[in-house]
């Protein structure tokens, strides 16, 4: 039977197929439903770890007490867990370990565009990389046979349009694995890399490798579909797909592992077609490796010399789709240029787009924190999460961001840079979680001067709503301790902490105001759950401004909430609009009642009052 | 339009519902005996975000990304979002418009102007073959619960293709909560409906 399955959700399948038994991950865009569809399947531990060197470090020691184990990621997340990526390349294990890479070609949701299959070559690891939902159940599947056939973690690397896209899939059952017998292994040899065992491991890694060369030659997901002869198409992943749709007659060599690659079948393909080109998204991976081999590439220009970053055909950048894939071979010399379709002009000349970029949500908890700190003009270094959003217009509250955990690491370095200005950090809780304490711990320890803002919104917000150490449940929704901030911050030795609602704007103000008379690092925590948080949904009630009572001013304007308008009725005195409320979009968090100079909005609590 | 290779577009602002239709319309292809891909991105998808997905039925789909021109029907929710995204379609291509008007905040901070209804029917009306429009949002009151514009929208574009109603109803049950299956059937019927009028 087949089913329509997202590439995350056939990833899920084919690792509990495979009777995966553990799985960890962090969430991310576009890795994480894949950990929270395998959290459904019977007989599976899966949890979210506080960031990806945990996840990953989780799923080895599950690999060593010989349990197929998995973890999952975002492609930034591999950098995050690449320490414990590499001296598993060393170690191997004693069960399948799988390692999903969800790379984000065009960020879509990402800080940087990388391609990972780099930290393949990088670490010697087999990389497999499915082309839709079909294959990334197999190729999942047998990432854990491969895995343990060659004592080796493997990586699956999956891509923004192969997560995210479903396509038809088959559905299967959970394989049954023989009961292990062994005890967790003392084979420090094998296990324990000190220098001495690690010297004597690498050898054994370089023949793996070859080994897995070899493999890849005869490896059922590396096939040849001859049609005509004149092209041939080196290409993997979702690419595969848009050269079939490109070049319909082209024939292809599919790569399902991309590493090590099968010189053999790409030397014999290079011999039944004229001209051979590689079709891949992001780096010229498999381009690079092909020249190596020395085998020849059909070259649209004349040899340009040496580029440190050069793919002859298709855009580095980006993710590929066919309009871009098709107008490359048009410039190529590939395909021939359609007879010229009349393109319309869209719109009139002088006509332009609003655009419609993300926004913090009405009632959003960091609205009020973010506008505070805008307020003091001082630098403000962020970090990965909704809040981010706050570097937008009229809030502009965030200066630097630019990774997980990285707001009070380069806030700390710009202080004791002996920079004029004092500094904030602003991370959320789920990001604190994940990085931000060894940062924290650096501040109290080397002493600067930092006040850092943990926005505790009691859940992980941008990736839609994952449950973290501060949240009281588990992945797979089992009650847990919760661990608190206050006590968390002042045992990494920062004494002054306080915890205020996030939506208390005043008293935000007068605490950062006060402390920024103070020397010495703070921690201010801003609590308030979520307002798309089911619970908190139902507290939403609508406000509204009080017309007689408005001025025009534009104050709650600055606040940035999308449900606050510029009305069509206009102070008479000073000619601009009133403020309007637009309630299908309201949830009453009161941020505007509370700027508003005029009392023009009554708040929740007044409305709530004046009805008894 | 035949019922066998399609292309759809379907644009819209966080919030409205545009992936559920994607996967009622995704579903819809399946019970076709079609082979399926539906695309979409999610992540900074937050409410007030611009939202599209692709859904693409033929005997065997390849890209999951449909280039630009390529689209046969763009099924908008929004207005703006159509405009934004009519270069998509193809020449001859069709437009079902939901004819709600929702302000980005560029817009509300008046930072922005909303294109006016006369530019935006111009260009409709030049790039589409046909203009199809729906009022989704009094469809939805009508049937009962706003939350339904989608699926009135969905009732809408069913009457430009061939499928027979009670499949999009089955693709929509499997799709739907149970207490919400017969206010879903009611706005898919005055979709159908309204837009069976206007043709």
């Amino acid at each position: 039977m087949k089913r329509l399955l997202s590439g995350n959700e056939a990833i899920a399948m084919g690792a509990w197929q495979a009777g995966v038994s553990v799985a960890s991950a962090y969430p991310g865009t576009p890795s994480t439903e894949i950990l929270e569809h395998l959290a459904r399947f019977p007989g599976v531990y899966a949890e979210w770890a506080p960031n990806e060197k945990v996840a990953l470090d989780v799923a080895i020691g599950a690999a060593y007490a010989g349990k197929r184990a998995l973890a999952a990621m975002k492609h930034v997340g591999v950098n995050v867990a690449a320490d414990a990526l590499f001296y598993a390349a060393m170690t191997g294990a004693e069960a399948g370990l799988v390692l999903v890479s969800a790379d984000d070609p065009s960020m879509h949701s990402s800080q940087n565009e990388q391609d990972n299959r780099q930290f393949a070559r990088f670490a010697r690891l087999p990389c497999l990389e499915p082309s839709d939902s079909q294959e990334a159940r197999e190729f999942t599947l047998a990432a854990f046979d491969l895995s343990e056939q060659f004592d080796t973690p493997v990586m699956l690397r999956a891509t923004t349009r192969l997560c995210h896209t479903s396509t038809l899939s088959e559905v299967g059952e959970r394989r049954d694995l023989p009961a292990r017998t062994g005890k967790y292994p003392r084979n420090p040899a094998k296990y324990v890399m000190v220098p001495a065992n690690a010297r004597s491991r690498h050898p054994l890694i370089e023949q793996r490798l070859l080994d897995l060369a070899k493999f890849s030659e005869t490896c059922k997901f590396n096939r040849i579909e001859m049609r005509s002869s004149s092209l041939g198409i080196i290409t993997a992943g979702v690419a595969y797909q848009i050269a079939r749709e490109v070049f319909p007659d082209a024939s292809i060599l599919k790569l399902g592992m991309v590493y090590p690659l099968p010189a053999g079948q790409i030397r014999d393909f290079a011999t039944r077609v004229e001209r051979m080109i590689v079709l891949e998204e992001l780096d010229p991976f498999i381009e690079e490796q092909v020249r190596l081999m020395g085998v020849e590439l059909f070259e649209p220009s004349p040899d340009l010399g040496y580029s440190p970053n050069r793919k002859s055909i298709f855009p580095l950048i980006g993710e590929l789709e066919p309009g871009v894939v098709r107008s490359s071979a048009i410039k190529a010399g590939l395909i021939m240029a359609p007879a010229e379709k009349a393109i319309e002009t869209m719109l009139e000349p002088g006509i332009t787009l609003p655009g419609r970029p993300p926004v913090l949500c009405a009632g959003c908890p960091h609205r009020g924190t973010l506008y505070i700190l805008h307020k003091t003009g001082l630098p403000i270094n962020g970090d990965i999460g909704c809040y981010t959003l706050g570097v937008t217009p009229p809030l502009n509250a965030i200066d630097t961001c630019g990774c997980m955990g990285a707001s009070i690491g380069v806030a700390h370095g710009a202080a004791m840079a002996g920079d004029a200005e004092r500094h904030f950090a602003v991370l959320g809780d789920s990001t604190f979680f994940h990085t931000g304490l060894p940062a924290l711990l650096n501040v109290a320890y080397n002493r600067s001067n930092v006040i850092t803002i943990i926005m505790d919104n009691r859940i992980t917000g941008m990736t839609g709503h994952q449950q973290n150490p501060g949240t009281g449940l588990t992945l797979q929704q089992k009650e847990t301790v919760v661990i608190e901030l206050e006590p968390l911050v002042k045992a990494l030795g920062i004494p002054r902490v306080l915890t205020v609602d996030a939506f208390d704007v005043d008293l935000i103000e007068k605490t950062i105001k006060a402390w920024l008379k103070e020397v010495g690092p703070g921690v201010l925590i801003t609590r308030h759950a979520c307002a798309l948080l089911p619970e908190e949904r139902r507290t939403w009630m609508s406000l509204s401004v009080i017309p007689e009572k408005c001025n025009g001013c534009t104050v709650c304007f600055r606040i940035g909430c999308p449900a606050i308008l510029k009305s069509t009725m206009m102070d008479v005195k000073y000619n601009r609009p009133l403020a309007e409320i637009d309630a299908s979009l309201c949830t009453g968090c009161g941020i505007c009642a509370r700027v508003c100079p005029r009392d023009a909005i009554p708040t929740r609590e007044q409305i709530m009052a004046g009805e008894e | 339009m035949s019922s066998g290779k399609m292309n759809f577009m379907l644009v819209g602002v966080g919030g409205q519902g545009t992936l559920l239709a994607s996967d009622i319309l995704a579903d819809l292809g399946v019970r076709l005996g079609l082979d399926v891909k539906k695309a979409e991105v999610h992540g900074m998808a937050q409410r007030g975000g611009s939202v599209t997905s692709f859904v693409r039925w033929d005997a065997q789909v390849f890209s999951p990304i449909i280039a630009r021109g390529e689209v046969d029907i763009l099924v908008a929710f929004e207005q703006l979002e159509a405009l934004r995204y009519l270069g998509f379609l193809k020449p001859g291509g069709m437009l079902l418009v939901n004819e709600q008007v929702i302000e980005p905040i560029t817009v509300k901070a008046g930072d922005a102007l909303y294109p006016a209804d006369s530019a935006m029917s111009s260009a409709f009306e030049r790039v589409a073959s046909r203009v199809c429009r729906v009022d989704g949002l009094t469809l939805a009151e009508q049937a009962g619960n706003v939350r339904t514009v989608n699926v009135a929208i969905l009732g809408a574009l069913s009457a430009l293709l061939d499928a027979d109603p009670q499949t999009w109803l089955e693709a929509i049950q499997a799709h739907v909560p149970p207490t919400a299956v017969e206010v879903n059937r009611t706005a898919f019927m005055l979709g159908r409906e309204q837009a069976l009028q206007e043709v």
